[in-house]
């Protein structure tokens, strides 16, 4: 039994009224991986991740959670759970220690044991400082840091994160990184999702691109790398390039793999990026600048989504 | 860390009095570090009690004595009981409308705590619960006063008490129920000029007898009177078979109120 998955989802869908946001998903997360959603704005990831949370129930389909049902034993799966929501509930009046003292104490955890894991988690998050001050003066990046430290307070096996370090000054994601990495390395198994490809190619063994509903692409991000771009990107700029990368597209036409016109930018997918450089200078065109560069999720996601990462 | 898969236990569906308990516990958390709290614990107890002294010895003074089903008492004694049941209604009110409200549909403190192993039935209980523990306050002095002012025995005092918390429970889990449905503050004004109606007519300044009987029928059928007519035979001693009606009243607003409480708890957060 030890191999089951901790999260099974057979064509799992999830409708408001007549939209549907989660459109027949499949998913299998293994006991100790790091999973990753990807999708652009409305892809349905959140829907996804408060199902998997055991907090919405799916409209249609199979779902397992840690080897249990959620519509009969949600209670006993959410007890296993650590979850960080999109948006902080942090609850505005308790003060920051008692956040998590409270938070505790649903999961039937005694006032002293709860204290003591406060404790150690403020440290963990590097907020003991604030442990007496209230939530409210907290600033959004050490807010979703004791939103992390709560989702970790009754040493979850599972936990769900849902945007960890959006808004995240580069410093406090580093630091975020650095304390799942060290969950990850505990043996708990993370479930995020997120717009950041470094942070995805960071953490996640496993990554899913959901868009619309449904999953679009899976696995690892050096092999969807691999399937979906070339090994090398050459990023052009045209200085009359804001109206005309429409046209400078058609007369790349055949310069590598595929030729992506964006708003302030042309790409040019190709396995030698010099080459195709080289092939562009023939053409007699002159770009204002010009980057070759190795491709990254970001490509990924622009050949799958038509879209960037942060729309 | 190996992850062990416990073989599917039977429905896990039953009520844990530990975490109903824990949502006491965050109410109590946010009662200390909010200074703000205690004023509106106080307001809860004065207006009752202003009440009393003016109209129930301020006007008593001008009625005189009163005969109802055949006793005879002075006003004060017949306006106390009634607003000791008002004081349990409004205690608790204040803490399952616009406190529930504010957790329920601002602060999202609901939203977190049900992504935790606490199901929305726990939630309902533990808040009413609360509310109930916190409007005991209010009624247990309110005896007291009473009490001491000689418009009841202690004995009687001791024995009304129980029935405070049983009002408490019943207007706290409705309106409770109530808060699920407010779209926003501005609706709340509906909920005062109910509780003011109430207020005014349900036996509570005069024996319900005294009004034409359309009325009197109308009266019958609203929560307060139940409830104030429970309070004052208990107060008076005056406790009898028909007394078991307003209980039932009473018991059935505690649970439909919960029922539909919780349920929609469920329908709005759990989607
Ligand atoms: N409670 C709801 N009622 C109605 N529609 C909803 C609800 N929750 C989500 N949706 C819709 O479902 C779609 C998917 O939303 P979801 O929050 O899952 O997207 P997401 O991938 O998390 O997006 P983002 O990156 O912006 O967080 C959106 O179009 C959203 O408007
Ligand atoms: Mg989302």
């Amino acid at each position: 039994m030890a191999d089951q998955p901790l999260i099974f989802a057979r064509d799992l869908v999830k409708r408001f009224g007549d939209f549907t946001a989660v459109n027949g998903i499949d998913l299998e997360v293994a006991p100790g991986e790091a999973f990753g959603f990807l999708g652009p704005n409305g892809a349905g990831k959140s829907s996804t991740m408060r199902m998997i949370g055991c907090v919405s129930v799916p409209t249609s389909g199979q779902l397992r959670i840690l080897g249990m049902d959620p519509a009969r034993e949600g209670t006993a799966i959410r007890a296993r759970l650590g979850v960080c929501p999109q948006l902080d509930n942090l609850d505005p009046d308790l003060t920051v220690r008692e956040n998590l003292t409270t938070y505790a104490r649903y999961f039937g955890l005694s006032r002293a044991e709860s204290g003591r894991r406060a404790d150690e988690l403020l440290e963990f998050v590097r907020l003991s400082d604030r442990a007496k001050g209230k939530v409210e003066p907290l600033s959004g990046g050490m807010k979703r840091r004791l939103t992390i430290a709560r989702a970790l307070v009754n040493e979850p096996d599972l936990v769900l994160l849902d945007e960890p370090t959006t808004g995240l000054d580069p410093q406090a994601r580093h630091l975020l990184w650095e304390r799942l990495f060290r969950l990850k390395q505990r043996g708990t198994t993370l479930v995020l999702t997120t717009h950041y490809m470094d942070e995805a190619e960071q953490l996640c063994d496993r990554l899913v691109v959901m868009d619309g509903g449904k999953i679009i692409a899976s696995g690892s991000p050096r092999s969807l790398i691999e399937t979906y771009s070339t090994a090398e990107v050459l990023e052009l700029r045209f200085p009359d390039g804001l109206d005309l990368n429409g046209d400078y597209a058609a007369k790349l036409e055949g310069v590598g793999e595929r030729i992506d016109p964006l708003p302030d930018r042309v790409l040019v997918y190709a396995d030698d990026g010099d080459a195709a450089l080289a092939e562009v200078h023939r053409r007699g065109l002159t770009p204002s600048s010009v980057l070759v560069r190795r491709s990254t999720l970001e490509d990924v996601f622009l050949q799958l989504t038509g879209r960037t990462l942060v729309d | 860390m190996l992850t062990t898969f416990v073989a599917s236990p039977a429905r896990v569906t039953r009520v844990s009095s530990g975490r109903v308990g824990a949502v006491i516990n965050r109410n109590v958390g946010a009662l200390r570090s909010g200074p703000s709290y205690w004023i509106v614990l106080l307001s809860g107890f004065f207006e009752p009690l202003l009440y009393l002294l003016s109209i129930g010895v301020g006007v008593g003074a001008l009625v005189g004595a009163l005969t109802v089903d055949g006793r005879s008492m002075s006003y004060a004694a017949f306006v106390a009981p009634a607003m000791l049941a008002v004081s349990a209604m409004t205690g608790v009110l204040a803490e399952t409308t616009f406190n529930f409200f504010h957790k329920f549909k601002y602060a999202k403190t609901f939203e977190a705590v049900l992504a935790t192993p606490v199901r929305p039935i726990e939630i309902a209980l533990g808040e009413l619960v609360w509310a109930v523990t916190r409007g005991s306050f209010y009624t247990a002095i309110f005896l007291v006063v009473m009490a001491v002012m000689g418009l009841t025995t202690p004995g009687l005092a001791l024995a009304a008490f129980p029935a405070t918390v049983l009002v408490g429970l019943a207007f706290g889990a409705v309106g409770m129920a109530v808060s699920t449905l407010m779209r926003g503050w501005q609706d709340f004004d509906l909920l005062n000029i109910g509780q003011f109606a109430l207020f005014l007519f349900s036996g509570t300044f005069s024996p319900v007898r005294d009004y034409p009987l359309v009325m009197e029928i109308l009266i019958q059928v609203t929560p307060l009177y139940h409830a104030v007519e429970l309070v004052r035979a208990l107060c008076l001693g005056a406790i009898g078979l028909g007394s078991l009606v307003h209980v039932a009243y009473l018991a059935v607003m505690i649970a439909g109120g919960l029922w539909f409480a919780s349920r929609r708890l469920t329908r709005m957060l759990c989607v």
